[in-house]
């Protein structure tokens, strides 16, 4: 959301603003407790007047989010949270509007409309919480589950490949496309702040642990001390190091991306390649790193460009066409092109 | 009556009313031919309702059955209500044409032919064993001309230097400075029509002139035609008049509903025959502040309105069948959110991709039903193209005024049929209330009712200051609207939907009767029989028979004296272009022996045979 009004002369807002008076109905110990905590942790640091805000969400685990934040909120239908979204923001383009998603919900009976949603460029936050798994169905396999993978509906394992979302994100044309993960609260808030701020449609990947239907989904990334070896923790114009005491790096070999050990193989830092999140050739090779064997998974932001949004273009051109042709005339409307008189 | 006309030698007789079809390939613009005679003939102030009828392909292979396309109008002296079953004149461009229309064509009526493309390859094309012109049978009870259009089209250019696709693409001018010479019409809105739309082409607009003054020029000289025609100005209500389509009065209606009450409209739709126009048109109406949107699909395009609905907009979709079933579990959201919007069904032929260029009545029922759960929903109809603009603004009162989704049913037939519009004074439109809400006054409770009466809660937009709440489509609190899986509270919630639709009965006029109070018969309609039944009952009433009709615009909630008005009738017939829908549901609900007329070929019905059906019931006199 760009600087408007909705950020000056208000009091300060804090967490329990933005905590709704409904009881959460997750199963404890849920992924999403933490989610939520961060995004009401980050909301009154935006400034953003709590009126102007809109939640806005499907169905899935995750879509019941709206009930629980003290904004406006609209908990829609299966897959269609994006296109809701798109009207809101098109009749209101002041309002601050959130999409909270999940790997069923977004990326199989809502993907076309992600796919959408991305292209156009509305200014409209996506939170798509993937847990690899369908919850509240009672575990079948999602979109983003692993090859093989054995749940209700594949007793003998899954033969489907899975969707890769910042990948899915890049070929949509997405302007902003960053990962986090539902425990890491410090790193998580900071990508809802980017995410806010970004002008245009972000598309924020949020690695959540569904510890009932696929528990330790991401535990490599999740828990010390081998969560050092599995992070690649992106930052703008800093190299691509991870390990423990940033022991290792990810040198390009050509255009190939290669895990090198700056104590063991002889390269130093300057061998290993820097973050640059507007180079998307780059965006792509760290979006292929999500299932490679061999590689960290990288968080942070992997992709930002700037491009007018949907909804500035759509009010230009509605602005231009009153100028240019004066503001619509009902009567004159009615009488355009031939017309008769009878006494 | 017969005189001659000055300077020649030919006869004008008058006439009270024509109907003439302009058939020819998709490629031949018969449409363009037909809409330039519609236009001149409404200037000249005869009442008049155009059929255009064309394939669902582009461009079908040329020549063949497939590819015909065709344009009839009817024009009066009086007032007329359909564009006329049988027509007088047929205008055949090629041999498929003449095959496919000419079984329509009234005995002794007149067909004109282009006689060049009467040649061996398409009468082949078209499944003539022999040439029709030619072979002394088919044609005998008609009255032919056939003329060689292209040698005199190419005449007329000869010193222009023009390829044959140009000349040949001219000869539907041709056809059509014929016709206006036969009904005595004047050409200049044809010529200034011609200036504009080929104006970046000098040569095409000289080529298209000529041809049209060639065709003019070949009917006043050529002694194959005796007599002209002059079909007096139409007796009407005063006023000033334009032509209308139904689409384009659909969208007119929207953007007076949102202009005249302070409200953005807010469009979606996902391109759909018959429906796409009304994107179209509203997509050129930004000077209005119209927000159009096409969406990636019908679900996008129904769940985008729905979104604009919540925000504060008035919100409308418009589609066709296949794409209404598509938005019916958002739909359902909707009626679940008791959110304000307007969703546009322009019927056309199913089931599935069915007929997408023809028109059908058969989704009364997917309207009245189509969705999971008890989802009751507001169903309005229009009746004819000019009453598009009417239905269109009730729709947008009902679903504003009550906080309810409105289903509006157009066919194809209507969207783009046409027919003269006495222009509204917009000035006596009723105005529409909104139940936008600023201030909590304290407690705020989203589906607490704001008018009783209305049983309308709310319309708490985002961006409000104290008003933050959220709603959704899981049953919810009747006051809170928070989730509740409480059995009585769904059990009461269930019941508030279903009379918040009927409480809209309370805020719409009631129905009237055409005709006598009773009757012996009564012909009840929906949607855009209206005109086939009126000029069927308006007949069968001049010749003594005692019947009336009752329309209906309103087809959930009913008009709340509907009931009592059936009662009065021992017999009623329900003409629909389905297989019986409003004849189940009025069965159902009044129990009275309603008997259906159905016809469902993809052709609106001919106002003769619902007067046979009239005839038949009431006996012969």
């Amino acid at each position: 959301m760009s600087v408007n009004t909705a950020e000056i002369e208000q009091p300060a807002l804090k967490r329990k603003d933005f905590v709704s008076d409904q009881v959460i109905r997750w199963c404890p110990g849920c992924g999403d407790y933490s989610i939520l905590a961060q995004v009401q942790k980050t909301f009154p640091e935006l400034g953003h007047r709590k009126e102007q805000i809109v939640f806005i969400s499907g169905i899935g685990c995750a879509s019941r989010f709206p009930y629980y934040m003290n904004t406006y909120g609209f908990h829609t239908i299966h897959g269609r949270a994006t296109t809701v979204a798109t009207g809101v923001k098109l009749a209101n383009p002041d309002l601050s509007v959130w999409v909270v998603t999940g790997d069923g919900d977004g990326l199989s009976i809502g993907a076309n409309h992600l796919v959408h949603l991305l292209r156009r460029n509305l200014d409209i936050n996506i939170l798509l919480v993937n847990n690899r798994i369908y919850g509240l169905t009672k575990g079948q396999y999602s979109p983003t589950s692993e090859p093989g993978k054995k749940t209700k509906s594949t007793p003998f394992g899954s033969v489907d490949r899975p969707l890769n979302p910042p990948a899915f994100a890049l070929g949509s044309a997405g302007t902003f496309i960053a990962r986090s993960l539902d425990v890491e609260g410090k790193h998580l808030q900071k990508m809802l702040a980017a995410a806010y701020q970004h002008k245009g449609t972000s598309f924020l990947e949020i690695y959540q642990n569904c510890l009932i239907f696929n528990d330790n989904a991401f535990v490599d990334l999740s828990e010390k001390p081998h969560k050092l070896e599995h992070q690649l923790l992106l930052e703008d114009g800093q190299p691509m190091l991870f390990g423990e005491g940033h022991n290792k790096g990810i040198r390009m070999d050509g255009h190939r991306p290669v895990v090198v050990d700056l104590e063991q193989d002889g390269f130093s830092v300057d061998d290993v390649v820097v973050h640059d999140k507007s180079d998307k050739m780059l965006a792509l090779m760290l979006s292929e790193l999500t299932y490679m064997p061999d590689f960290p998974t990288p968080l942070g932001i992997i992709y930002q460009e700037q491009q007018d949004t949907y909804e500035e273009l759509v009010h230009r051109q509605i602005e231009a066409a009153v100028e240019q042709l004066g503001k619509g005339d009902l009567q004159a409307l009615l009488h355009e092109g031939h017309t008769w008189i009878v006494d | 009556m017969s005189e001659t006309k000055k300077g020649s030698k030919k006869n004008v007789e008058t006439l009270e009313q024509v109907t003439i079809r302009f058939a020819g390939d998709s490629g031949d613009g018969m449409q363009l031919t037909g809409h330039q005679f519609t236009d001149t003939t409404a200037l000249v102030g005869n009442d008049l309702a155009t059929l255009p009828d064309f394939p669902a392909e582009i461009r079908a292979p040329a020549g063949s059955l497939a590819g015909v396309s065709s344009f009839q109008i009817q024009f009066s002296s009086r007032e007329i209500q359909t564009p006329g079953d049988h027509p007088d004149v047929l205008v055949a461009m090629n041999p498929a044409a003449l095959k496919v229309h000419l079984s329509d064509l009234r005995s002794n009526g007149t067909i004109i032919v282009n006689a060049a493309n009467f040649n061996k390859r398409n009468l082949q094309l078209s499944g003539w064993d022999s040439n029709p012109l030619e072979d002394g049978q088919t044609l005998v009870d008609y009255k032919l001309i056939d003329v060689d259009m292209t040698r005199l089209v190419g005449e007329a250019l000869s010193d222009m230097g023009l390829p044959p696709k140009i000349i040949a693409r001219s000869t539907n001018m041709f056809a059509l400075g014929l016709l206006y010479w036969m009904y005595s019409r004047p050409m200049d809105t044809t010529i200034k029509f011609i200036e504009t739309k080929f104006k970046s082409r000098p040569e095409i607009v000289e080529a298209n002139k000529r041809a049209l003054q060639a065709g003019f020029n070949f009917g006043y000289t050529t002694e194959e035609i005796s007599t002209s025609y002059v079909v007096l100005k139409a007796k009407k209500p005063a006023g000033t008049y334009r032509n209308i389509m139904g689409n384009q009065a659909l969208a007119m209606g929207l953007v007076a509903a949102a202009n005249l009450n302070g409200l953005r409209l807010f469009f979606s739709g996902y391109p759909i025959t018959p429906a796409s126009d009304i994107l179209h048109i509203l997509s050129g109406y930004k000077h209005f502040r119209v927000l159009t949107f096409q969406a990636e699909d019908e679900i996008a395009a129904v769940t985008s309105t729905i979104g604009a609905a919540y925000a504060g907009a008035l919100a409308v979709t418009a589609t066709s069948g296949p794409g209404m079933a598509l938005k019916s579990e958002a739909m359902g959201l909707a009626i679940s959110a008791e959110l304000p919007l307007v969703a546009i069904n322009v019927q056309r032929g199913g089931p599935s991709t069915g007929m997408p260029t023809k028109t059908e009545q058969s989704d009364l029922f997917q309207a009245m039903y189509g969705r999971n759960g008890e989802s009751p929903i507001v169903v309005l109809a229009a009746a004819t193209p000019a009453d598009c603009f009417n239905t269109a603004y009730e729709a947008c009162r009902i679903a504003i005024e009550h906080m309810i989704p409105v289903i509006l049913l157009s066919d194809g037939y209507l969207g783009s049929g046409s027919e003269p519009w006495l222009l509204p004074d917009i000035d006596a439109l009723p105005p529409i209330k909104n139940h936008k809400v600023t201030d909590s006054n304290g407690e705020f409770y989203p589906f607490d009712f704001i008018d009783q009466e209305a049983m309308a809660r709310g319309w708490a937009v985002p961006g409000t200051p104290a008003l933050e709440h959220r709603i959704g489509g899981l049953e919810k609190d009747s006051r809170t609207g928070n989730v509740s899986g409480d059995y009585d509270n769904h059990q009461q919630m269930v019941d508030r939907r279903a009379q918040k639709v009927a409480v809209v009965a309370r805020n719409i006029p009631l129905a009237t009767i055409h005709g006598d109070d009773s009757s012996e018969l009564l012909v009840l309609g929906w949607g855009s029989t209206y005109g086939a039944i009126r000029a069927a009952v308006d007949s069968a009433r001049k010749q003594g028979y005692s019947v009336s009709q009752l329309h209906l615009r309103h087809l959930n909630p009913f008009p709340s004296n509907l009931g009592e008005l059936l009662l009065r009738f021992p017999k009623i017939i329900v003409p629909e272009i389905n297989s019986g829908q409003l004849t189940r549901i009025i069965r159902a609900e009044f129990l009275v022996d309603a008997n259906v007329l159905s016809k469902v070929s993809g052709k609106p019905f001919f106002p003769s045979e619902i007067e046979e059906r009239i005839i038949q019931i009431l006996g012969e006199k």
